[in-house]
């Protein structure tokens, strides 16, 4: 069924987009993937460079079993199939970021076959996005542009380092299912440890594959897996955040839909998302139109893996996010909604269940995913860098099931154990803010109330929830102290409603 | 499957190499020439046989992770024809 | 001493033990050699005078104290596709001209390992690209040996010609070169010298460069088929640099040399009689029949019936891979830049226009032509399938032969300037040695007689994969018999 508001309304009628993308994920690796060079961030430049990735004279591939080892890992997180047998090819083109004049990569038989991805969508429905194949290949150098009016310089330390290429079946229907799933893969690669997911660094980026057709085009090629029933699409290379993934989308389709309204055809191109003018362009003309001249890399040998290997592998895989999601909501009880915020992040999962032990696990979760992770976000912090131990906000929590003080108290408390003055029981002993349940204490306060507002307690009788404004004044005449249960009973006794 | 000029003309820019105009005639010539001896190849019956990549029946061998190599700036830049603060200097890429 | 240049490598070596001369010496000898035959052989781009001394020096000391390797003190030639660590390393090419590896190669830091001697680097057909030498940007190398009544300046076979014409005229104990259709094989038959090529794998292609990954292997030229086991030995080693280097131990290939060859079983194709092989060849092939059966061997008549394919797919493969090994030639960071280029793409196109020769500029072009779209399958990917058919016949056959006698070339050398116009009739070179390139398999050249102006004719034995030992002791059973002892008159 297509759902109305993934349309796009156009002069001549409605369209559908139609979605695909190619995610590079860097390899979680200490060296490349054909080479001993070091891998990562912030060296001088070239310093992270060996001859083998400045494709010198003489120079051959060896390959890094470790990245093999994070593909496998990867390929099983996504339930994929993983084949014993693969093969590096070669991609040949000429550019400067390129040293050897090609990139190895996997075309013919990639190490990962297809697979599937669960995705949430912001609604809370979820979806299912086809994996066509993840496969290895060598990243390329980086070009400077701005350090020179006339020329361009190269960098190589990124030459040569492993990317894990995903490729999606053409499965998302909207830029929000665009960008759930690149976030539902980036979750997934970083609970295997097989990427760090750090989309500011490059080590994540995006191809993004976007068609149009006319309503009903998708379905008929989800029925016929013929491609026929899509339009021709453009890939937009190397977005690398989810707003612009989003932006890029967008933009995208409506090009492309006032190509087709104007009774144009659609090139079937590289495209380059500018955020700064927040459009796409073409990024290679017609004539330059790539012919890589795939065949198999002769440096290197078929790559063959033992099924017990991989079924090592397997065996070591943490409890991935799906599996973490249920888990969630069958042993703690906890909504989906909540679940779904909590696996997000690992380290938030992990905190969750650790402040979670023997507490209202519902209570728990709505601190750990409102008021710490407000304030952690506000600090750029993430959950294992939290300044606050899961056991502060297991305290925080067992205070109030225990009725030291109500959840409003609780707020100040946290506050106060946020500002680093001691654990909750610390903070609420120093400070004062046990709740009052001395019963005698709180008629006091209610009596009082009563006789100061006659008329009011006197309405009360036909408007039985006028009774929250009684319970604001006691509150108010204690403190916010006031044991919320026994104002209220004390109250109803008082007013004289059941 | 004749070459004419045109073809030659693209692949010779394919694999970057500048090729006179009056140099696309003779060369489509000679790899006339070449192709149509290679041809007899289409006589051999090869239903079924696997393409052979590799004399060696053995598989890739895999590396251990760790950084062996690299930190050689002036071995990486020592040969390049320009260069300038530890960068290979090429003419301005037009993206 | 001034006959210390004719020694055969393991006389130089014992010699050189026995203290009856020191490496200075026959270093010099050969240093002195080279400068007087150089202007006219041009074997060597770069002769490595000083460096050479240095290293006979330090070998000197290690011969004094009664230590050294297997080659300690040997003054060796080396191919200059092999890179080598601070010395021009140019394939042959001017896109080259000028590039220092800050590396060596694993073939060449072997035999330093074993205490050889470098005399300098050899000339060679561009990026081993060639058959008589003449596609190097250095000019040809021009063969030691004459034909009778002829002054014309002949080719010494590509691409390893400088290594072949270095050790012929005696400019050397022995060099090391490289086959990747029969590179190391013609150029020995043309110069009455010993070449041969591994099983692929043998010898580590670190630091060789690249023309045809798959297809390429090191070995050396020599005087003797005694002198190529004991310099083999020392180049060959697993690399694990080189990822198709095979992890198999490397035998004393010397202990072969001389060993009876009764009962071997030898194996002779029909396909290799060729049309218009000179009745010469075919001579020298029944010859070297009768030798293998007057030793006691069983000859085999054998069908290996892709043969006639092994040259055009060669003629993909090899080209294939070189467009692809060679684009990393790009003028960008290192090898040459054209100046006043206009953009980019000028840049690229113009250098490697002007850097690489016309012959690897048609093989690159063929090479993109087939694996470009539309034309992988019809092209490339049926040459690969062809290719198994020929290893398969090989494979085939190795159930009732243990080895098998071909010649090593279809002619005696020509020319030089005979076959240029028609580039088909240079491929024609390789029509006996490309297919043990092909298979992968270890094949030797072995000088076996003269033809009808006294040129030099070789017989080459291929082996199973890994026996090269079969193939050494075969060969020097061929040599024994032959005893050919002809040398180049000295004219230059
Ligand atoms: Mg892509
Ligand atoms: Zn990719």
């Amino acid at each position: 069924m297509t759902d109305a508001s993934n349309l796009i309304q156009g002069r001549t009628g409605p369209w559908e987009i139609v979605m695909g993308l190619e995610i590079h994920a860097q390899v979680a690796s200490k060296a490349k993937l054909f080479s001993g060079a070091a891998v990562g961030f912030g060296a001088g430049p070239n310093e992270q460079v060996s001859l083998v990735d400045a494709g010198f004279p003489g120079m051959l591939p060896t390959l890094n079993g470790h990245c093999v080892e994070q593909a496998v890992r990867t390929g099983l997180g996504l339930k994929a199939q993983i084949n014993k047998r693969s093969q590096f090819d070669r991609k040949n083109y000429f550019y400067p970021d390129l040293p050897q004049g090609y990139q190895i990569s996997q075309l013919y038989f990639p190490i990962v076959g297809e697979g599937e991805v669960e995705v949430e969508a912001e609604d809370g429905t979820f979806f299912t996005v086809g994996v066509e194949r993840l496969h290895l290949e060598q990243d390329a150098g980086k070009l400077i542009h701005d350090l020179s009016p006339s020329e361009s310089y190269v960098d190589l330390n990124r030459a040569g380092t492993a990317l894990m290429e995903i490729v999606s079946k053409p499965h998302m229907r909207s830029p929000e299912e665009a960008v759930a799933y690149v976030k539902k893969i980036r979750t997934i690669l970083v609970y295997l440890g097989t990427c760090d997911g750090d989309m500011e660094k490059g080590n994540l980026r995006a191809d993004v594959n976007v068609s149009v057709c006319r309503v009903g085009g998708y379905e008929k090629f989800r029925a016929t897996g013929d491609f026929s029933h899509l339009g021709t699409r453009c890939e937009i290379k190397n977005v690398n955040s989810f707003r612009f993934i989003s932006q890029a989308i967008n933009y995208e389709a409506r090009r492309q839909i006032e190509i087709l309204e104007d009774g144009g055809k659609i090139d079937q191109e590289t495209r380059l998302y500018d955020p700064t003018a927040g459009e796409t362009r073409s990024m290679r003309s017609k004539e330059e139109a790539n012919d890589y001249r795939y065949f198999p890399d002769p440096d290197l040998l078929p790559l063959e893996l033992e099924q017990a290997w991989i079924d090592t592998i397997r065996a070591s895989l943490p409890e991935l996010p799906d599996e973490k999601r249920k888990r969630l909501m069958s042993q703690y009880g906890l909504s989906q909604y909540d679940a779904v915020v909590l696996i997000s992040e690992q380290a938030k999962a992990d905190y969750f269940e650790e402040a979670a032990k023997g507490r209202d696990a519902k209570l728990v979760s709505n601190w750990v995913t409102n008021e710490l992770s407000a304030r952690l976000a506000a600090d750029h912090l993430d959950f294992s860098q939290s300044p606050l131990p899961a056991a502060h906000v297991a305290e925080l929590v067992a205070l109030i099931e225990e009725g030291v003080i109500s959840s409003r108290i609780a707020k100040e408390v946290f506050d106060h154990v946020w500002a680093g003055e001691g654990s909750p029981r610390q903070v609420v002993e120093a400070r004062g803010l046990v709740q009052v349940n001395d019963t005698g204490a709180i008629e006091k306060a209610v009596d009082e109330i009563i006789a100061a507002n006659p008329d009011k307690a006197a309405a009360v009788a036909d408007k039985p929830q006028a009774i929250g404004w009684f319970v604001g004044q006691v509150m108010k005449a204690t403190g916010g102290k006031a044991n919320p249960a026994s104002v209220n009973d004390i109250l109803k006794a008082r007013l004289g409603i059941s | 499957m004749a070459i004419d000029a045109a073809t030659v003309r693209k692949v010779a820019h394919l694999a970057r190499i500048k090729t006179p105009e009056d140099r696309l005639e003779p060369l489509a010539g000679e790899l006339n020439g070449i192709l149509a001896w290679i041809e007899q190849l289409n006589e051999v019956d090869v239903d079924g046989v696997e393409p052979m990549t590799s004399n060696v029946a053995q598989a890739l061998r895999l590396r251990d992770d760790v950084v062996t190599d690299g930190n050689k700036v002036a071995d990486v830049l020592g040969n390049a024809p320009q260069s300038t603060d530890g960068f290979f200097v090429v003419p301005k890429v037009v993206e | 001493m001034s006959d210390l240049t004719k020694l055969t490598l393991k006389a130089a070596v014992d010699g050189l033990k026995a203290k009856q001369f020191s490496s200075e010496e026959i270093t010099t000898a050969f240093l002195t050699a080279i400068e007087s035959a150089n202007p006219t052989l041009n074997a060597f781009v770069t002769v490595t005078a000083d460096k050479a001394m240095d290293m006979a020096r330090v070998a000197d000391a290690r011969l004094a104290k009664g230590e050294g390797g297997t080659l300690e003190g040997a003054p060796l030639g080396i191919k200059d596709l092999f890179c080598t660590d601070g010395v021009q390393t140019t394939a042959g090419s001017n896109m080259l001209r000028g590039f220092v590896p800050p590396y060596e190669s694993t073939v060449s830091a072997n035999l330093w390992r074993d205490g050889a001697v470098m005399l300098g680097k050899l000339n060679m057909d561009e990026f081993a690209m060639g058959s008589s030498n003449e596609t190097s940007a250095f000019g040809p190398v021009v063969n030691p040996w004459k034909s009778t009544g002829s002054n014309a300046d002949l080719t010494p076979g590509g691409s390893s010609g400088g290594s072949a014409a270095s050790v012929a005229a005696d400019l050397c104990l022995a060099a090391t070169a490289s086959d990747t259709g029969g590179s190391i094989r013609q150029p020995a038959a043309f110069t009455g010298t010993v070449g041969i090529k591994p099983t692929y794998g043998r010898a580590s292609r670190f630091g060789m460069v690249a023309f045809a990954s798959s297809l390429d292997q090191a070995g050396p030229i020599t005087r003797t088929v005694a002198d190529a086991a004991l310099m083999l030995k020392s180049m060959c080693s697993f690399d694990v640099k080189d990822s198709t280097s095979l992890d198999v131990p490397i035998p004393d290939w010397t202990a072969s040399v001389g060993q009876s060859i009764k009962g071997l079983r030898i194996g002779v194709p029909k396909e290799y009689v060729v049309d218009g092989m000179p009745a010469e060849i075919q001579n020298l092939w029944d010859q070297g029949i009768a030798w293998l059966k007057d030793a006691g061997c069983e000859i085999v008549p054998i069908s290996l019936p892709h043969t006639k394919y092994a040259l055009p797919a060669y003629y993909i493969i090899a080209p294939a891979e070189a467009s692809s090994n060679l684009a990393r030639y790009d003028g960008m960071r290192f090898g040459h830049r054209a100046e006043g280029t206009t953009s980019l793409t000028d840049l690229y196109e113009t250098s490697r226009a002007e850097g690489f020769g016309g012959e690897v500029k048609r093989r690159l072009i063929i090479g993109a032509y087939v694996l470009s779209a539309g034309f992988y399958d019809a092209y490339y990917v049926r040459a690969l399938k062809v290719r198994r058919r020929i290893a398969e016949d090989f494979d085939k056959v190795w159930g009732q032969v243990d080895a098998i006698l071909t010649p090593s070339t279809p002619s005696a050398a020509f020319a030089l300037g005979d076959k240029q116009i028609d580039p088909l009739q240079m491929y024609l070179n390789d029509i006996f040695t490309v297919t043990a390139n092909l298979a992968g398999l270890p094949g030797i050249s072995v000088p076996a007689g003269l033809d009808s102006g006294g040129l030099p004719l070789g017989l080459q034995v291929i082996g199973k994969a890994l026996d090269e030992a079969t193939v050494f002791q075969v060969a020097s059973a061929l040599e024994g018999a032959a005893g050919f002892v002809a040398k180049p008159e000295k004219w230059w």
